[in-house]
């Protein structure tokens, strides 16, 4: 059955490219996805929701000279297909010439074609039978639930599986797939005091079953997080020491990524704008993003592929060493924008152009663990959670609702929320003081504690 | 409201060959495992999309996507499958996977089905306008934004639309369908001078015909808007940081509402006590002066639906009536576990999604206060008119949302723009710090998308100029 329809795919998109080009097209690129999930939900020991899908869907980019056009269908029927390869012809005779379009240059594609041998596909993690799949859910929301008595609701723990398969063809030559599998455990406890209620979660994900970790850890873990919010105060208005945890520090450090994207770059829409070659972090700022990392023997990470969206090669690049940018990130499209060389950055859903996106992205980890860093704050915050979207990349202005721990000599001294913290990134990035030990790879981003002097908190 | 009966069932019938016969076999299938309660949920989008960049059409772009989610419900559990091949083969798997979240004998007959009454909100519309009228607004809208102000260096007008199709057929005799037309007209400006670059934006639309664009808000009016917030911003200085009095403009500001009350007032978290607000229906959780509603059937507007996912006609619902709390937002499973009664609230992304208690229109009623005066009565501080965005946690109740445009307020007027503020609060208690409501309510243009659990559904938000005594605010300021 898979082999039939692994023929099946990899044929289409291939007829489907032939087709674009006797309808006109000077170009084109086809790619079709096809993947199933399952996925369950256990709340006070009951299944609350229990899903398991499958879907599949075919996206199609033309190029008619320096005009382009895309379309997208999950109708695979041969009415879908001529309604797919003709809407995309036509609407490419609408839109206007654009002197930087086109597919990549021949010879510059992947010569990695497909993801066998690579570790991004594992059988296994289907390989649990129904009923231990449920039972995964429920231990690790029963281990939530009985790590403290003020937790005595829940809003459930989860166990997920999912594979997928992407298949890519274009008229220069190139075509390439891959398989990637993907299962993650996870609880979400609620505890409660006389104060109110406060929730929160933890999670493991792997591409495999065998590096999932139990959920007994993952429910104990969720239920020491829930726990610590109990009882939060607000703080008064002011300058503070802030803390940020792997998982906080890892979308401020990933601002860097996204302050580096070459479409911004070329918008002049970043403060990184003509900052290449310049100072733009601390000396002891060096940040990475890696696409063909491996995290073991036989273990891809988790942004590891055989090929970008432009069936370029995925590469390794420095984007800051030792705080000096050193390099935009960028796919094909944006490259040629800025008279520079894809750096094999580009990602390709379905439908529309490719974007940009990041592989194994980290910040190299430092040497203190995060009681030495915690133990030479004064006054400060361990920020445990953000809420909100108040990044702005053009200024760097940085704004978000807040809550977190209060450190007070070097020690915690409780829970603090509804507090707002605010500083503008240009800085932040120059007054990282302290750089952890734990980078831990637990998703494609990876960043260890860092500290950060200088920020504001707005409370009462 | 005008209510009529649509027959729109015929699409699927005729174009994919689903039968009244079908219908039966796949809900029947559904309840095999012993079932209370079958769902099928067909769908059809086809959407298109064209866009300007750097002064030239740069990307134009159609979809298609059709399926069908079938969904079982047994007790308080919900099992789910969908399909994206609709052959009799594939539905009737979908339906036996979906059955499996129950384990018994048959027990549920499937006998005949009552079409659904639903409101009509909005035209029929063929996506197949001529393209080149699409072409027109975002050409437009590109111009008026460059011609704006010397300082403008970057436009891109985009425009969106869609037509939703949906079936939606269940074992307790549902039998609705409709057809969702949504459109959105979106511009983005950056601007740049000596001092430093800012971004403008603004968009709108709903469920409207294309010559909406031409003779209500036309590709002139969001492109002038967002050309004046980017130049704006240029000007802006810090905001200020701490607890002050807050004025909040009509209009898209009401994105409060949707943040600070509504989502608590979801029927799913107060069913499972995991919201702020469990448990204190009928008590106070705002001034006297604050009434909010969410109202699913206002003509044309992004949140308006005939009817609901799970095949309800859409309500105007009171949530909180002078600060009382009057009602929670349900679907099928929470109205019938809470024996409380269905406000035609149950909402899903697609076909992929299983439906939610969500909001659709969410906005606070007008009052009687004068807008200027509600400004003239703060000494100092700050007037918010425009928002990026917000979002909460429902458990702890505690909330955000992003000003985008926002002004310091001195002796009663308005002062210095400041720079992009946000702003941090408790839903159950910061709307009883509400001590003025302005006559002016306004809804937003059109461009709220609403994410829950993964989930993302198109809706609306309103307010009429307000003022909170108290409210946090987190600076950019030193």
């Amino acid at each position: 059955m898979m082999i039939e329809t692994k023929k099946d795919l990899k044929q289409l998109v291939a007829d489907v490219v032939d087709r674009a080009l006797k309808a006109g097209a000077t170009d084109a690129e086809a790619v079709a996805y096809e993947g199933d999930e399952f996925e369950v939900k256990v709340r006070l020991g009951q299944v609350e929701t229990l899903v398991e899908s499958g879907s599949r869907g075919l996206g199609l980019r033309v190029f008619n000279g320096l005009r382009t056009a895309s379309t997208s269908t999950s109708d695979l029927s041969e009415e879908g297909i001529a309604h797919l390869v003709k809407g995309a012809v036509e609407l490419s005779k609408i839109t206007g010439e654009d002197p930087f379009a086109g597919l990549p240059e021949v010879g510059s594609f992947s010569e990695k074609r497909n993801s066998e041998g690579m570790g991004l596909f594992f059988e296994d993690v289907y390989s649990l039978p129904a009923e231990e799949r449920i039972a995964y859910a429920r231990r690790a929301e029963e281990a939530a639930m009985s790590a403290d008595v003020r937790i005595q609701n829940s809003d459930g723990g989860t166990f997920d599986a999912a594979t997928s398969r992407k298949v890519m063809a274009n008229s220069r030559g190139f075509a390439g797939e891959y398989r990637k599998s993907y299962c993650s455990v996870a609880a979400m406890p609620i505890a409660q005091d006389a104060k109110g209620m406060q929730r929160d979660y933890w999670y493991s994900s792997a591409r495999t079953l065998a590096r999932l970790e139990s959920p007994e850890s993952v429910g104990k873990e969720a239920a020491r997080r829930a726990v610590r919010r109990l009882g939060a105060r607000k703080v008064k208005t002011q300058r503070a020491s802030m803390v940020f945890p792997p998982e906080m520090a890892r979308s401020l450090i990933g601002n860097i990524f996204e302050a580096a994207n070459g479409e911004a770059i070329y918008r002049h829409a970043t403060f990184f704008d003509g900052k290449l070659g310049e100072r733009v972090a601390g000396e002891n700022i060096t940040v990475v993003d890696d696409g063909t990392m491996m995290l073991e023997a036989g273990l891809a990470g988790f942004g590891t592929l055989p090929f970008d969206g432009d069936g370029l090669p995925m590469q390794r690049k420095v984007l800051v060493e030792k705080g000096i940018l050193k390099s935009y990130v960028m796919n094909t499209y944006t490259a040629r924008k800025l008279g520079m060389k894809s750096t094999g950055n580009a990602t390709r859903g379905l439908g529309g152009a490719p974007g940009i996106g990041a592989g194994n992205f980290y910040l190299e980890p430092g040497t203190q663990t995060l009681e030495e860093i915690v133990s030479e704050v004064q006054n400060g915050l361990y920020v445990y959670e953000t809420l909100g979207s108040g990044v702005n990349l053009v200024t760097g202005d940085y704004s978000q609702g807040a809550s977190g721990l209060w450190i007070e000599n070097g020690e915690f001294t409780g829970a603090v929320e509804e507090i707002t913290i605010a500083g503008n990134l240009k800085e932040m990035y120059t007054n990282i003081v302290a750089i952890g030990s734990d980078l831990v790879w637990r998703g494609a981003t990876a960043v260890p504690t860092i500290r950060i002097e200088g920020m504001t908190i707005a409370g009462e | 409201m005008a209510t009529m009966t649509v027959s729109k069932t015929e699409y699927f019938r005729e174009r994919m060959g689903v039968t009244n016969g079908l219908l039966e076999r796949c809900l029947q299938a559904a309840l095999s495992a012993g079932g209370d309660f079958a769902e099928l949920y067909f769908e059809s989008v086809t959407s298109t999309s064209i866009g300007v960049d750097e002064g030239i059409v740069k990307s134009a772009s159609q979809g298609m996507s059709v399926g069908c989610g079938i969904r079982v419900l047994s007790g308080e559990r919900t099992g789910f499958s969908y399909t994206d091949d609709l052959t009799e083969a594939k539905l009737l798997h979908a339906a036996k996977t979906a059955a499996l979240i129950a384990s018994g004998p048959s027990k549920v007959q499937v006998q005949g089905f009552v079409e659904t009454e639903v409101h009509a909100l909005y035209p029929v519309i063929d996506l197949d306008t001529e393209i080149s009228a699409k072409l027109d607004l975002v050409q437009r809208a590109d111009r008026t934004a460059r011609g704006y102000d010397p300082r403008v260096t970057q436009v891109r007008a985009s425009f969106s639309d869609e037509v939703r199709r949906i079936l939606i057929v269940a074992s307790d005799g549902t039998y609705a369908s409709d057809v969702q037309p949504l459109s959105r007209l979106n511009v983005g400006v950056l601007a740049k001078d000596d001092s430093g670059s800012a971004r403008g934006t603004s968009g709108g639309g709903g469920r409207v015909q294309i010559s909406y664009y031409n003779e209500q808000k036309t590709p002139e009016f969001f492109a002038t808007e967002a050309a004046r917030q980017a130049i704006l911003q240029l000007t802006a200085t810090e905001a200020p940081a701490g607890e002050m009095e807050v004025v909040l403009g009509p209009g898209w500001p009401g994105v409060l509402i949707h943040e600070a009350v509504g989502h608590g007032l979801e029927a799913d978290f107060n069913r499972k006590k995991q919201s702020a607000f469990a448990g204190l229906l009928g008590q106070k959780v705002a001034n006297e002066k604050v009434t909010v509603v969410d109202n699913g059937t206002i003509a044309g507007r992004r949140g308006s639906i005939n009817v609901d996912d799970e095949g309800a006609p859409t309500q105007d619902t009171v949530l909180i009536e002078k600060g009382v709390l009057r009602r929670y937002m349900s679907d099928k499973l929470s109205a019938k576990l809470m024996g409380l009664p269905g406000t035609g609230s149950g909402r899903r992304e697609s076909y992929q999604h299983f439906p939610m208690p969500r909001m659709t229109n969410t906005y606070m009623l007008a009052g009687e206060d004068e807008p200027a005066d509600i400004l003239r009565s703060v000494k100092k501080g700050l007037y918010a008119v425009n928002f990026s965005g917000g979002s909460v946690d429902i458990t702890n109740g505690k909330f955000v949302f992003a000003a985008s445009e926002a002004y310091l307020i001195e002796d009663g007027k308005v002062a210095a723009p400041v720079k992009g503020a946000m702003f941090v609060g408790d839903g159950p208690t910061s709307l009883h710090h509400v001590s003025m409501v302005g006559h002016d309510l306004a809804l937003d243009e059109g461009i709220g998308t609403c994410g829950k659990k993964g989930q993302g559904v198109p809706v609306g938000v309103g307010m009429p100029t307000i003022k909170l005594d108290r409210m946090t605010v987190g600076g950019t300021g030193r």
